[in-house]
């Protein structure tokens, strides 16, 4: 057998780890596919990507990437990439996580991140709820979906975070499904050659918890449905890209806008107040 | 390693115990800090907001408590020497953070500025009343290094030995002050940069593919490593192998929570940092740490006027736990009085470790002032009669 990698992703993947712990029909993999061939597009080299996940399935996509890769605590990925992407200015942070982790429990570090604009990616699957602990509802749950947590059928209003984002400041917001594999790595490869805090919304299939308990099928399903009803519109003011249960879902490039950086501002501020006495922080190249 | 000329605030200054740790710590090398508004540590933060921009440090404010206790874990992996600043419930929300650190195994200072508890408590004034919590407040099991400094000069020096420590037993260390010593003003005198020596970071030296970063080449912690050197390590809170990767059995789990603990506890007397004074053929000796060895030291003092035999013992480090100290003192002493601003904490690792040979006294309060002298006097004659 040749020592050749046999899939073009395998490099960036960790091989000895698998097989790995997500479900058949899951949609994570998929994107994970995705950000490897954006990777390889975007032109960045391994040892300048650095990427950081949260706690549930989704989080476990920085145990399967062959970068350096830090697995944090539940909801505090963005707060602990906010630290590596200050000390890392040359480097490229992608935070990897889950609808729950990212917007339930770590929303507040979302908001300040993106309103900082930090230099960061965010990548959050969407799957519409916490597959690792069972299938909970989470902030991205549409009403009336059922959930193990919301056995009658969730009753609070779900976040629209193509909307959240932009309100709070990320210079690119796109959203894809797992469908739309070609658009999503040429999101990811835009979004990780963005400086600045930018934002990938990626609705994917858990077929094992939220379908399951909403009788919507496989996997497969769900990506025939993600297919049939989703329409394509770039630039489309992301208030009217909420999604409902089961509805058609506005998917495209939503935003895509420069803002000084939050180290832009820093070194802008302090230079023009310290003059000569400002030392630059540098970080670590 | 020598300290940075550029950077070392050399001199003698009047500041209190806060600015002090601040300074302490830009002379140990930290150039990354991550805080939260609490009082009464926030002047340590906000002296490094303006100290840092001169020196090419970098302070940002977080948006919580719990978000600085691990944007600066961040910062750690990108190759920063780093603390987080915190007090009372800051220090509460960041337990699960400190808990990681422990776990992977990332040199950081946890600064607490102790106030009274619980809850809101008495933000402005004094308590010893988080130090179990150093000890124990995160979930399972795992060991600390905390020191309790009692003056602005020994909040200086003592934040270089937490930063020293973290790197050399790659663990959180506590910088326990309460309010009195982080307010207390105070000579404090900065020595040149170069009489500054620093614990380097134990980076591993071991090229991409030779490089495991939870084995164990030589000693009992392993060797460094951090973003971007190309060794593509996994890092993770989860039980992990000597490669980083998760592995959820009991033997992983049972190798690596014992090394966590081992490599602390198979060196308390490198550790451990006391005063001790006059314990031998005592009648009763004091410890205590902290704001409360300042007042021990005058009554003690006062008591020996008086004719009474009394020793003196001040712990700087308070964890690990030195039992072997406490075996001496018990073997040298009549009794021991425990004084701590709190209901009663060391008091029980004093109790454990004197295995009932001596009686263990409390002179304790519930925080929020410190103990007068007249209640130690009074104490002490007590106890010796
Ligand atoms: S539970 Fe759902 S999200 Fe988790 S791996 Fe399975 S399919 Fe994917």
């Amino acid at each position: 057998m040749s020592d050749a990698p046999r899939n073009p992703v395998e490099k960036l993947l960790r091989t000895e780890r698998m097989p790995h712990i997500w479900c058949p029909g899951c949609g994570i993999g998929t994107s994970v596919n995705c950000f490897a061939r954006a990777i390889e597009q975007a032109d960045i080299p391994y040892d300048k990507l650095h990427v950081v996940s949260g706690i549930g399935c989704s989080g476990r996509v920085a145990g399967y990437v062959n970068v350096d890769s830090f697995h944090t605590t539940h909801g505090r990925a963005i707060a602990f990439a906010t630290g590596l992407s200050l000390s890392r200015p040359s480097a490229k942070v992608v935070v990897y996580s889950g609808d729950g982790d990212l917007f339930a429990i770590g929303g507040n570090h979302f908001i300040h991140a993106a309103r900082r604009n930090i230099d960061m990616t965010v990548i959050c699957i969407n799957n519409f709820t916490y597959g690792m602990t069972g299938g909970q509802v989470t902030p991205t749950t549409p009403l009336t979906a059922k959930a193990s947590t919301s056995p009658y059928g969730n009753f609070e209003d779900s976040f629209n975070l193509p909307n959240l984002a932009e309100a709070c400041g990320a210079v690119y917001v796109a959203r894809w499904t797992i469908y739309h594999v070609r658009q999503l790595t040429r999101a990811m490869t835009k979004a990780l050659s963005t400086k600045g805090f930018s934002f990938l919304e990626v609705l994917a299939p858990c077929p094992t918890l939220y379908q399951r308990r909403n009788k919507l099928g496989d996997g497969v399903a769900m990506v025939q449905f993600f297919k049939d009803h989703s329409t394509i519109k770039n630039g489309a003011s992301t208030s009217e890209v909420g999604l409902g249960f089961q509805s058609d879902m506005i998917v495209g490039e939503f935003v895509d806008r420069q803002r000084p950086t939050f180290m832009d501002n820093y070194n802008a501020r302090m230079k023009e107040v310290l003059g000569d006495s400002f030392v630059p922080f540098e970080g670590i190249k | 390693m020598k300290a940075d000329p550029k950077a070392v605030d050399t001199g003698i200054h009047f500041i209190d115990g806060n600015e002090a740790c601040a300074e302490g710590a830009i002379a140990a090398g930290c150039r990354f800090v991550s805080g939260y508004p609490i009082t009464p540590s926030t002047e340590i933060v906000e002296h490094l907001a303006k100290r840092f921009p001169k020196i090419g440090g970098l302070f940002i404010q977080m948006e919580d408590e719990i978000a600085s206790s691990i944007a600066f874990q961040g910062a750690i992996w990108g190759g920063q020497k780093s603390m987080s600043v915190s007090s009372g419930p800051g220090i509460s929300l960041q337990m699960e953070h400190v808990g990681l650190a422990a776990m992977t195994e990332t040199p950081c200072v946890f600064v607490n500025v102790q106030r009274g508890g619980p809850s809101t408590g008495l933000p402005t004034l004094p308590a010893q009343q988080d130090v179990m919590q150093a000890r124990w407040g995160s979930h399972g099991d795992y060991e600390v290094i905390a020191l309790a400094p009692n003056s602005p000069q020994e909040c200086f020096n003592r934040i270089i030995t937490a930063f020293d420590y973290s790197e050399k037993y790659r663990a959180p260390v506590f910088f326990l002050m309460d309010e009195c010593v982080g307010h207390m003003l105070g000579k404090v005198k900065i020595p040149p940069a170069d009489q500054i020596e620093l614990v380097e970071r134990k980076m591993t030296t071991r090229k991409p593919g030779e490089y495991l970063p939870y084995r164990i080449y030589d000693g009992d912690v392993p060797e460094m490593t951090r973003a971007g050197l190309g060794h593509n390590v996994h890092i993770t809170g989860l039980t992990h192998d000597e490669r980083g990767y998760p592995a959820m059995n009991a033997e992983t789990q049972d190798v690596l929570v014992r090394r966590l603990c081992n490599k602390i506890l198979h060196h308390v007397d490198e550790i451990s940092i006391y005063d001790a004074s006059q314990v031998e053929g005592s009648d009763v000796t004091v410890i205590s740490y902290g704001m409360t060895a300042r007042v021990a030291a005058y009554a003690v003092e006062t008591a020996r006027g008086q004719g009474i035999k009394v020793g003196n013992v001040r712990l700087v480090t308070l964890w690990p736990f030195n039992d072997k100290l406490i075996r001496d003192i018990v073997d040298n002493s009549k009794a021991i009085i425990v004084a701590e601003m709190n209901l009663g904490q060391m008091v029980h690792e004093v109790e454990r470790a004197a295995r009932d040979k001596v009686p263990v006294h409390l002179l304790g309060n519930a925080g929020g002032a410190i103990i007068p002298p007249e209640a130690f006097i009074a104490k002490i004659k007590e106890v010796v009669s």
